[in-house]
C-alpha cells in the first residue's frame, strides 16, 4: 500500500507545489503507516534527488515525450502506477495540470476527490476527513472522503516544503498507453512568463496595482517595488480588461486565484470579486488614497494616501531593509 | 452539431453565507441563486455564438438539481438556449453530478460539452474532466478560445506559464474561463420565450456519492487594519518582517 503523488517538472525544476505534495503526502503515509511513491516523468538524477529529500520512498520515473500533452495519458498511466502500487491515497497540487487531472482520474477510479485541500487531513477510521475553502474563501467545509481510494489536491501554497537527507529508491516506469487514443494536437504555445519571475500561483509576495494607477505608464514604479521585494507583479481586473496589463496577471475571482505570504493591494478597492481571488493570502497590505476603500476592511497593514508617492517611499524602505539583512 | 452546457445553481456572489443544522448545511434563506457566472458567462454565452454563426444546430442546458433550481435554468433559456434537461435529484458531490450529466450524454450523443471553469460555491474545478472521464472523451481545462470548423475544435487555453493552441476532433468537453465570450443580459423577447421551452425533468441513474460534508466554518475575515502613515514605512516594513513574519 502507498500514497501516490503526481509531481512535475517545470522549466528545469520540480515545481514547488509538486514539493508541497509531497510533504502532505509523508504526513498521510505516517497517518496510515504507509510509504509515499512519487511519479514523474521527464525528471534528471539531481531533480529525482530533490523529490527523494522532500521525503518520498520510491520514485516512478517515466520518460515520454508525448505524455504532458494530454491529460488522459496523464491520466492513464497514473491509474496503472496506482495499480502496480497498490495506492490508497492519490496527491495532487490543484494547479492547472492537477484540475485536470486529478477529477479524471478520480472518475475512473471512482474515487473521492477533495480538490483545493487547505489543511492536513484526519484518518477516521477508512475515511479521511479534508478541509477545503468553498464560497470562495468565504468558508472552510469538513469533506469526509467514503471511496477505498481517494483523491487529494491541494491548494499551492498552503502547505510547507520540507526538505532533509531522505534517499527515494528509483525505478523506471513505462506505462503501456497504446490503447489511449489522444485527440489532441499541439499547434502553438505561448509562454507569459518575464524573466527572473516567479509565475504567479507559486508566488510568496505579489504587488497588484489597479486603476488607481491611472494607466499603463506609470507601472514602472510597480515593478521596481516588485523587484525590490522580490515579488511577482498582479493587477486587478479592470486592468487587464483595459490592457494595461497582460490578463495572466489579473487575479481575482475570474483571474487567478492566489494564496502568497504577503500580498500588497495598491490603488485596488477591494470589490468582493477581487478578495474571492486574494483572501487566502497570509497577510494583506492595502496602500489607497480613499480611507473609505472596503479593501482596508480585508487588511492587515493599511496606508492612505497617494500611491505615486507611497511607492518609491516603499520601494526605498525596503530596499533600505535588505541591505541591512545582507 | 449539438452543445450541451452544464450549468450550476449558486448563491450570487455578493451572498453574505450562512450555515444551518449545527453548521452542517448551507443556509438558502433569502439568498438569490444565479446561474454559475462560469457556466453562463463563458461556456453559454460562447455556445450561443456558435449557434448564431450557424455553426451549431442547438443548444441544450443540462443541470443536477431540484425544481427549485428551475427558475435558475429559465434563465439560461432567456439567454438564448434552446431547451433544458434537469436530473431530479440533489446534487451530492461533483462525482455525482458528473456521472449524471455523462450518462445523459453518452445516450443522447452531443459533439461539445461545455462547463464553466469552476462554480462559485464550491471552488471544485471538477465536474468536467469527470465528465470527461466518465464519456472517455478529451478533456481540456481553462478555455479562452473555442472555434469550430467541420469535426475539429480549436481550442487556446491556459497552461503553466502561458497559453497553448490545441487542435481536437469531437467530441470534447471543454472548461471555459474568461476570454471565451463576454456576460450577455436577456432582452425582452428571450425573456418572453423562455417561458415556453421545453424543460425536461429526468430522474436521477443510480450513482452515488464519493464525498460528503462533515461540516462548515465561516473564514474569520481580518479583524483589524493596523494603518501606517505615509511618512512612516520603515515600520510597514519592519512590521512585516517581525510582526507578520513575510519578508
Amino acid at each position: 500500500m502507498s500514497v501516490l503523488v503526481y509531481t512535475e517538472i517545470n522549466k528545469g525544476r520540480v515545481k514547488k507545489s509538486s514539493l508541497e505534495t509531497i510533504n502532505y503526502a509523508v504526513k498521510i503515509a505516517e497517518l496510515s503507516g504507509s510509504t509515499v511513491t512519487a511519479f514523474v516523468n521527464n525528471a534528471d538524477a539531481s531533480q529525482l534527488e530533490e523529490i527523494g529529500k522532500a521525503g518520498a520512498s520510491k520514485i516512478l520515473s517515466v520518460k515520454s515525450d508525448v505524455l504532458n500533452n494530454d491529460n488522459m495519458l496523464i491520466s492513464a498511466a497514473l491509474e496503472q502506477a496506482a495499480k502496480a502500487e497498490s495506492a490508497k491515497v492519490i496527491i495532487f497540487a490543484f494547479d492547472i495540470v492537477g484540475k485536470a487531472v486529478a477529477p479524471r482520474l478520480a472518475a475512473k477510479l471512482k474515487a473521492g476527490l477533495v480538490a483545493g485541500a487547505v489543511d492536513y487531513p484526519v484518518l477516521n477510521g477508512n475515511h479521511l476527513e479534508v478541509k477545503k475553502n468553498v464560497f470562495s474563501g468565504k468558508a472552510t467545509a469538513t469533506y469526509v472522503i467514503n471511496s477505498d481510494v481517494k483523491v487529494i489536491s491541494l491548494l499551492p501554497n498552503s502547505f510547507p516544503v520540507k526538505s532533509g537527507e531522505n534517499k527515494a529508491t528509483v525505478s523506471e516506469f513505462a506505462p503501456d498507453l497504446s490503447s489511449v487514443k489522444s485527440r489532441i494536437t499541439i499547434k502553438e504555445t505561448k509562454s507569459n512568463q518575464v524573466g527572473g519571475m516567479i509565475p504567479l500561483p507559486e508566488a510568496e509576495t505579489v504587488v497588484s496595482a489597479g486603476r488607481g494607477m491611472k494607466g499603463p505608464e506609470n507601472w514602472a514604479m510597480v515593478e521596481e517595488l516588485a523587484k525590490a521585494l522580490g515579488a511577482t507583479t498582479a493587477c486587478s481586473r479592470p486592468v487587464a480588461d483595459m490592457h494595461w496589463r497582460p490578463h495572466h496577471e489579473h487575479v481575482g475571482q475570474t483571474g487567478v486565484a492566489i494564496r502568497p505570504n504577503l500580498y500588497i493591494a495598491i490603488g485596488i478597492s477591494g470589490a468582493i470579486q477581487h478578495l474571492a481571488g486574494v483572501n487566502g493570502s497570509k497577510t494583506i497590505v492595502v496602500i489607497n488614497n480613499d480611507k473609505e476603500a472596503p479593501f482596508f476592511k480585508s487588511a492587515d497593514y493599511g496606508v492612505v494616501g497617494d500611491a505615486f508617492s507611497i511607492i518609491p517611499k516603499l520601494t526605498e524602505a525596503v530596499k533600505k531593509f535588505k541591505a541591512n539583512q545582507n | 452539431m449539438k452543445i450541451l452546457v452544464a450549468i450550476s445553481n449558486v448563491p450570487d456572489t455578493t451572498t453574505k453565507i450562512q450555515f444551518t443544522d449545527g453548521d452542517t448545511k448551507f443556509n438558502n434563506a433569502g439568498v438569490t441563486f444565479v446561474i454559475n457566472p462560469y457556466d453562463e458567462w463563458y461556456a453559454l454565452v460562447r455556445a450561443l455564438e456558435l449557434k448564431e454563426a450557424n455553426l451549431a444546430e442547438k443548444v441544450t442546458l443540462i443541470h443536477v438539481g431540484l425544481a427549485d433550481s428551475e427558475a435558475t435554468i429559465r434563465k439560461g433559456f432567456a439567454l438564448g438556449a434552446d431547451d433544458a434537461v434537469r436530473i431530479d435529484a440533489e446534487s451530492q458531490d461533483a462525482f455525482f453530478v458528473a456521472e449524471q450529466i455523462g450518462n445523459y450524454a453518452r445516450t443522447n450523443g452531443y459533439d461539445l460539452i461545455l462547463v464553466g471553469k469552476e462554480t462559485i460555491n464550491y471552488n471544485g474545478s471538477s465536474v468536467g474532466a469527470m465528465i470527461a472521464g466518465v464519456l472517455d472523451l478529451p478533456f481540456i481545462s481553462l478555455a479562452t478560445k473555442l472555434e469550430l470548423a467541420g469535426n475539429k475544435a480549436t481550442v487556446e487555453n491556459e497552461i503553466d506559464g502561458g497559453t497553448q493552441v490545441v487542435e481536437c476532433e469531437l467530441p470534447v468537453v471543454i472548461s471555459c474561463a474568461k476570454g471565451m465570450a463576454e456576460q450577455r443580459i436577456p432582452n425582452m423577447r428571450g425573456i418572453m420565450a423562455a417561458r415556453s421551452k421545453p424543460l425536461q425533468v429526468i430522474p436521477a441513474s443510480g450513482s452515488t456519492a464519493l464525498t460528503s460534508i462533515k461540516s462548515y466554518t465561516l473564514n474569520a475575515g481580518r479583524t483589524t487594519c493596523k494603518m501606517i502613515t505615509e511618512d512612516n514605512l520603515d515600520e510597514l516594513v519592519s512590521l512585516l518582517h517581525t510582526e507578520a513574519k513575510v519578508i
